[in-house]
């Protein structure tokens, strides 16, 4: 019987670095993928976030597969036919250690995913875990796996099998997902030579932009959509709550097919070559979504455990520092000769309810119910915004005071006084 | 609103098919062809893996993304019997 100190199921960002931080700290680690390799399984827009994965593999810049480090943010408020936005862009993003980049994640994870066999751990990919083992207490001992005589055994089993939790959810330590938790993406790679990448963007060298951007690209369900620059191609994507996909009767290609015809979209892809169509769930039921994340003899990390702030579109960095923390609390019980108990995993709680993790998704905690059950958000809102300006800057001869007004005017007509001010309060109330 | 072929986007994807043994089943077909009223599958599943023939939903697998969605939002009947594929099978992501 084969056993192991841990086994660490899913090579993503979390798995990877939990994987990581065990196998360096010399623990005996099997983990299992069943893609072809790492990454081959994994979906992201993606942006990665340096803090997280420095805390992990602090000189990671030496060798990692980056694409563009970002040095301006773009916030776009979409009407049909224009868009009313912010833009960001500072020098001080300008200069390393860089803070955010955008990765091509098929590559990115295989980086990982080498130096964690590195540190020492043992990688079986094309292997898909079927269920959990447990003994007669209901400790988990191990899992089974697809392969012949699949089953291996360990003290303790991570699950970092991605948003859909199958372990975890055959296991019955969650339900199955709720419709109005998960948000449905999907997203392409177009490619083009890195010239007109910078040409379009205004930058150079490894420079990067990215937009994401509200309002009628989502057609009033609850969503965002994005654009990222990578070396020389663009990931360009839109996401919306799978509870609203079922209510619009969208598929969801089309909405991305809508998006890029907008008049300010389109010339930004222009002549890409669309190499890849990939589709995403995204857990954002955020804080009072999150399940149970450890017991006897096992944890959850990533997204498995809903580990996303959509409010931030922060995700992976929730990844890898919930798969560190996991891995940290297991060296700590490991090198005390503790058991892998419910009582002794709790300490995993406790780092997470410390952490940046918590503190910011319980901050959030009522964001995802306001934006359910009021679309102004997504569809009255973006189009009086680009109404407004549209009239304040088109010069017709009549004076700036009757414009202002008729704003005005517009604003009350589509949502009266007192929605305007409770919409003002929900969204102070979301965001303090 | 002019509708894209989804066949056209998953044409780029890189797949290796398990012949003759899909990963995703109907428990009962016959529910969703006579019970079912929304039949949101048909339209949700962002690789338009189930398709109409008349009232039938038919369940093609070979061109899945292994989302979940299809599995998630048939909440009244919950008959959708979804694994992942077998260990090196399914959609291989080139880039991700």
């Amino acid at each position: 019987m084969e056993k192991f100190d841990v086994i660490v199921v899913g090579a993503g960002p979390s798995g990877n670095a939990a994987a990581y931080t065990l196998a360096k700290a010399g623990l005996s680690v099997l983990q299992l993928e069943r893609g072809e390799a790492a990454g081959s399984k994994n979906v992201q827009g993606a942006i990665l976030y340096s803090d997280a994965l420095e805390k992990v593999i602090p000189n990671f810049r030496d060798d990692a597969p980056l694409e563009r480090h970002i040095i301006e943010q773009r916030m776009w408020v979409l009407d049909d036919e224009s868009f009313i936005g912010t833009h960001f862009r500072s020098d001080d993003f300008n200069k390393p250690p860089y803070n955010r980049y955008t990765i091509i994640r098929a590559k990115f994870d295989k980086w990982f995913s080498k130096k964690v066999q590195e540190a020492g751990a043992l990688i079986i990919s094309e292997t898909t875990v079927k269920e959990l083992l447990r003994d007669k207490s209901g400790k988990v001992v191990g899992v089974e796996t697809d392969r012949a005589d699949g089953k291996v055994y360990a003290d303790v089993v991570i699950m970092a099998d991605g948003v859909n939790s199958t372990l975890a959810r055959k296991a019955g330590f969650r339900p199955e997902l709720d419709p109005k938790h998960v948000a449905l993406a999907v997203k392409e790679i177009h490619f083009m030579p890195r010239e007109t990448v910078e040409q379009r963007f205004n930058i150079k060298d490894d420079e990067g932009v990215v937009i994401e951007m509200l309002g009628k690209i989502t057609q009033g369900m609850m969503g965002t959509g994005f654009l990222y620059t990578n070396s020389d191609s663009i990931s360009i994507g839109v996401g919306c709550m799978l509870s609203d996909f079922m209510e619009q009767k969208l598929t969801p290609y089309d909405l991305l097919e809508q998006m890029k015809r907008h008049p300010s979209i389109q010339p930004l892809i222009q002549g890409g070559e669309m190499k890849e169509y990939t589709a995403h769930l995204i857990p954002e039921g955020g804080y009072h979504a999150i399940p149970r994340v450890y017991g006897d003899g096992w944890m959850i990390v990533g997204d498995s455990g809903m580990f996303v702030n959509a409010v931030h579109r922060e995700g992976s960095n929730l990844a890898m520092t919930t798969g560190r923390m996991a891995a940290e609390t297991i060296i700590e019980l490991h090198r005390a000769g503790k058991p892998m108990s419910e009582a002794n995993l709790a300490l995993y709680k406790e780092r997470l309810d410390d952490s940046f993790v918590m503190k910011d998704l319980k901050k959030y905690k009522d964001m995802p119910d306001i934006f359910h059950s009021n679309n102004q958000f997504f569809t009255t809102y973006p189009e009086l915004l680009s109404r407004s300006a549209y009239t304040m800057l088109k010069v017709d001869g009549v004076d700036k005071l009757t414009k202002e007004k008729e704003i005005f005017a517009s604003f009350k007509e589509r949502r009266s006084l007192f929605g305007l001010l409770g919409d003002a309060f929900k969204l102070w109330r979301a965001f303090r | 609103m002019r509708t894209v072929k989804v066949e056209e986007k998953l044409f780029q994807n890189r797949y290796l098919v398990d012949a003759d043994n899909p990963h995703i089943r109907l428990k009962d077909p016959e529910l969703c062809e006579k019970t079912c009223a929304t039949k949101q599958c048909t339209v949700c599943c962002p690789a338009g893996c189930y398709t109409l023939e008349g009232q039938k939903v038919v369940l093609i697998t070979d061109g899945c993304l292994e989302c979940g969605t299809c599995r998630i939002i048939c909440t009244t009947y919950r008959n959708v019997d979804w694994e992942y594929p077998r260990g090196g099978y399914g959609i291989q992501f080139k880039f991700g």
